[in-house]
């Protein structure tokens, strides 16, 4: 990439002229996906700093460093950025954009410009949040929820917010629809549904949600929007309307949400457990099967975010029901690598070590959110910090170190260089030991009372606090040193060859960094994707 | 002729089909506006909205293609209707059940 | 260069795809107005009285007669008669300004008595029709905005079946603008009855 020479660079090499332009134009695949990961790396640095001013507020009780308004707006814009701007696309539209086509053995996805389109649209949802902020009343203060009858009434900037996250929910949905559309048309001669990597599995159901909950998510926002403008008056309970019927359509999106969130991490989970244990996956069908199940139950379960909200008993009772159900399949994965671990080959590499953190991160949030979904115990952790340390644990601890595991399992192929991994591990235990220190402690406070969102608190909670926010320094001190050394191994790592790791799936066929054109030959496929016959890594 | 092909091998809805379609079309019209004149109490809404879905049918199978497409996009189209079924019928279980 | 071969079946994949967006995009404001239906049943027949069923029957005879006309534009540039095909798309287009004028009729004469998204006329109706009211200017304003999307989709085809860039051995692009334009038809097939079959 840097310094060898261009025959060594790959996709990296200049096209054309050259110059920004032949990135932000480009419509190769794996272009837009390194311009989503620059964006989306850029938005999380933003929205963490905000999470650690917000941690540093909250060090110590009374009012501290900043006013009520300007906390409200922060953990508003915490979340809008965290979730629409950096968990939703994370995994998908980067390492999903690179990798994917590369899996299936095609040269790029079904609609190209379509995928330059979404990105472009990704930056006008940035854009469009970022003016929100620093226009009009200032940044929205509701909360990520946009919950009504505040969202209608409050001045701050909610129009031009919610407009971001409708164009933002728009780039979603076409990149969900590329990616069903090219694992239907695209794969290679050889490459049934049956040989596909579950990564790509995990991305198919993934695009599913995209596709089918975000319209909902849409409309909702059009909604916000239209009762400011227009005074439709549609949950306006002076007027009859009902302000619990906004809580269900915001939560028909944003708990199907999640799993848009959570599978493709699951995916990249799947895909480096075998390579780092040298044995076929345990049970592939059904993990590939789980995937499916969890998109489609996950749409099922919704209102378990509206136990406490007046809703019917009998609404109380099925949903709280389906979300034990929806628990199933993500149970079944967790032990099918857990079996797929045992007894293989074990290699601690960072990869590895990013996927066994994961492991453990997901099942503490997962089992959190059965007291949850239990809707006797939610009516007790309803809205305290329990719920922020359940979805931190799943969101971050599931996500986000999924898609560090992503970053250091595809580094050398993407960037054709390797990074220091005794540094990696380093920053993987501060990291690890950051996120539970910061988060545990909130599980314990929000069963003690606290409530969520809280510009202060009582006394009783200043010690956990003050241990949380220690923990979110250790956490970004890890963070820091992991990017700091992905990038330098981006510019002086060892040249990495084709297959470093010796994993089977069709990217590591090719150089590292692949061509711009990926294979020069349509690949004919006739192993499995964990099958390591014959495979072995390079050196 | 009902259904011809083209020389690129696409699918040809002759013009006596669709105008046939469009008559169904018609027909439905005038029952939907002749039966909601009658009070049935309940069942107007029935009958509306079971006349309206012929009509979907009609408009989505002929007009749209989709009785001579493969299987596999009807399945998604199938997938797509029973979410949104799903979406309203399950927000019912609120709706319909409050004290 | 990327390569631009061309997948028939992507494409339409692709845009039914999208239009399933469009149907759960409606489909919040349909389970609106189930909700507030089912809540307010009377007062939603009482303010439905308001509505006129001639006008919106015209506009379903006039969106269905849309539909057959870019179903035939279809068929008629499948059999090579390139100028037919012109013709019954600007046939589709023509019903969907006569379509916009209808609208715009019945939107000005509500307006005029008052009757208008914040208005004080309604918040002083009884429970439910104002929400009736609301919901009739959300829905069919959404989808007079699609209808007009629809018509300017298919005037790009038809200046493109003009240059030839749509033929008869490459028309997906108008077959794809067809499907869209029923999509709308499929909309307005529902809120006709619930809208103006009310009362």
């Amino acid at each position: 990439m840097h310094g060898n020479g261009a025959a060594d660079a790959g996709f990296w090499a200049p096209l054309g002229r050259g110059g920004l332009s032949s990135w932000i134009f480009s419509t190769d695949h794996k272009r837009i996906g390194l311009l989503y990961l620059a964006l989306i790396l850029a938005m999380f640095a933003a929205a963490t700093t905000i999470g650690v001013v917000l941690r540093l507020k909250l060090m110590t009780p009374g009012n501290t460093l900043l006013g009520p308004q300007t906390y409200n707006a922060l953990f508003t814009l915490h979340g809008v950025i965290m979730i629409f701007l950096v968990v939703i696309p994370s995994i998908p539209a980067s390492f999903g954009n690179i990798i994917m086509p590369l899996q299936i053995g095609a040269n790029d996805v079904s609609f190209p410009r379509l995928n330059l389109f979404s990105w472009w649209l990704y930056v006008f949802g940035a854009v469009l949040a970022l003016v929100s902020i620093f226009t009009g009343s200032g940044a929205p203060d509701t909360g990520w929820t946009f919950y009504v009858p505040f969202s209608e009434r409050t001045t701050t900037n909610v129009n031009v917010a919610v407009l971001a996250v409708f164009v933002l929910g728009f780039s979603s949905i076409l990149t969900g629809l590329n990616f069903i559309t090219t694992i239907h048309r695209l794969r290679a001669p050889g490459l049934t549904w049956n040989r596909l990597p579950l990564f790509v599995w995990s991305l198919y159901a993934t695009a599913w949600i995209q596709v089918l909950a975000t319209p909902i998510l849409g409309i909702t926002v059009l909604l916000i929007f239209a009762e400011r403008v227009l005074h439709l008056g549609l949950f306006d309970p002076g007027r009859g309307g009902d302000p619990l019927l906004y809580q269900h359509l915001f939560w028909i999106y944003s708990h199907p949400a999640v799993y848009i969130m959570i599978l493709p991490a699951m995916g990249v989970v799947s895909e480096i457990i075998p390579v780092f244990s040298r044995k076929p996956i345990f049970g592939y069908k059904m993990i590939a099967f789980s995937s499916l199940a969890i998109a489609f139950a996950g749409s099922l379960v919704w209102a378990h975010h509206m136990f406490t909200s007046g809703m019917s008993d009998l609404a109380v009772l099925v949903f709280s029901f389906l979300t034990f159900v929806v628990a199933i399949p993500s149970a079944i994965k967790v032990f099918n690598w857990l079996s797929t671990l045992y007894k293989g080959s074990i290699s601690v590499e960072p990869p590895l070590l990013y996927t066994l953190g994961f492991v453990f991160m997901f099942s503490v949030g997962g089992l959190t959110g059965l007291v949850l979904g239990s809707a006797g115990t939610d009516i007790h952790v309803h809205d305290t910090y329990f719920v922020v340390a359940h979805f931190h644990y799943v969101i971050f601890g599931g996500t986000g170190l999924g898609l560090f595991a992503a970053l250091h399992y595809w580094f050398p192929k993407v960037f054709g260089r390797g990074y220091d991994a005794r540094r990696a591990t380093w920053a993987f235990w501060l990291s690890f030991a950051g996120m539970n220190v910061l988060y545990m402690p909130m599980f314990v406070m929000g069963l003690q009372g606290m409530p969520r969102r809280y510009y202060d608190y009582l006394p009783q909670f200043a010690p956990l606090q003050l241990i949380s926010t220690i923990g979110s320094w250790v956490l970004v001190a890890g963070l820091a040193l992991m990017f700091g050394n992905l990038v330098a191994g981006a510019f002086h790592g060892r040249r990495a060859g084709a297959n470093p790791w010796g994993a089977a799936t069709l990217e590591w066929t090719l150089a590292s960094p692949p061509p711009h054109h990926d294979f020069p030959q349509t690949p004919v496929v006739e192993r499995g994707p964990y099958d390591f016959t014959g495979v072995s890594a390079d050196e | 002729m009902l259904h011809a092909h083209t020389n690129t091998g696409g699918h040809v809805l002759g013009n006596r089909f669709l105008v046939g379609v469009w008559a169904a079309l018609m027909a439905c019209t005038v029952l939907t506006v002749a039966v909601a004149r009658v009070d049935l109490g309940f069942l107007n809404v029935v009958a509306a909205m079971a006349v309206a879905t012929v009509k979907a049918l009609l408009v989505i199978l002929f007009f749209m293609h989709l009785r001579f497409e493969n299987s596999l996009l009807r399945w998604m189209v199938f997938i797509a209707f029973v979410i949104l079924g799903i979406c309203i019928g399950f927000t019912f279980f609120d709706l319909a059940w409050r004290p | 260069m990327s390569e631009t071969h061309k997948d028939y079946d992507a494409s339409k994949m692709g845009m039914w795809l999208f239009l399933f967006t469009e149907i759960l995009l409606f489909g919040g404001l349909f389970l609106l107005y189930a909700a507030y239906r089912h809540r307010y049943a009377a007062a939603f027949h009482e303010a439905g009285r308001a509505l006129d069923v001639v006008l919106g029957g015209a506009n379903t005879v006039v969106l269905i007669t849309s539909s057959l006309f870019v179903a035939m534009a279809i068929t008629a540039l499948q059999q090579g008669r390139k100028v037919r095909c012109q013709w019954f798309l600007a046939l589709t287009i023509l019903m969907a300004l006569v379509f916009l004028v209808n609208k715009y009729f019945e939107w000005t004469a509500k307006f005029q008595h008052g009757v208008y998204p914040g208005s004080e006329h309604l918040a002083a109706l009884p429970q439910g029709q104002a929400l009736f009211y609301s919901l009739y200017f959300a829905m069919t304003g959404l989808h007079g905005i699609h209808v007009l999307l629809g018509a300017s989709l298919l005037g790009v085809v038809m200046a493109f079946v003009a240059r030839d860039k749509v033929r008869r051995d490459d028309y997906v692009l108008l077959e794809n603008a067809g499907l869209y334009w029923h999509l709308v038809d499929l909309v307005w097939i529902y809120l006709f009855p619930l809208f103006y079959l009310i009362s």
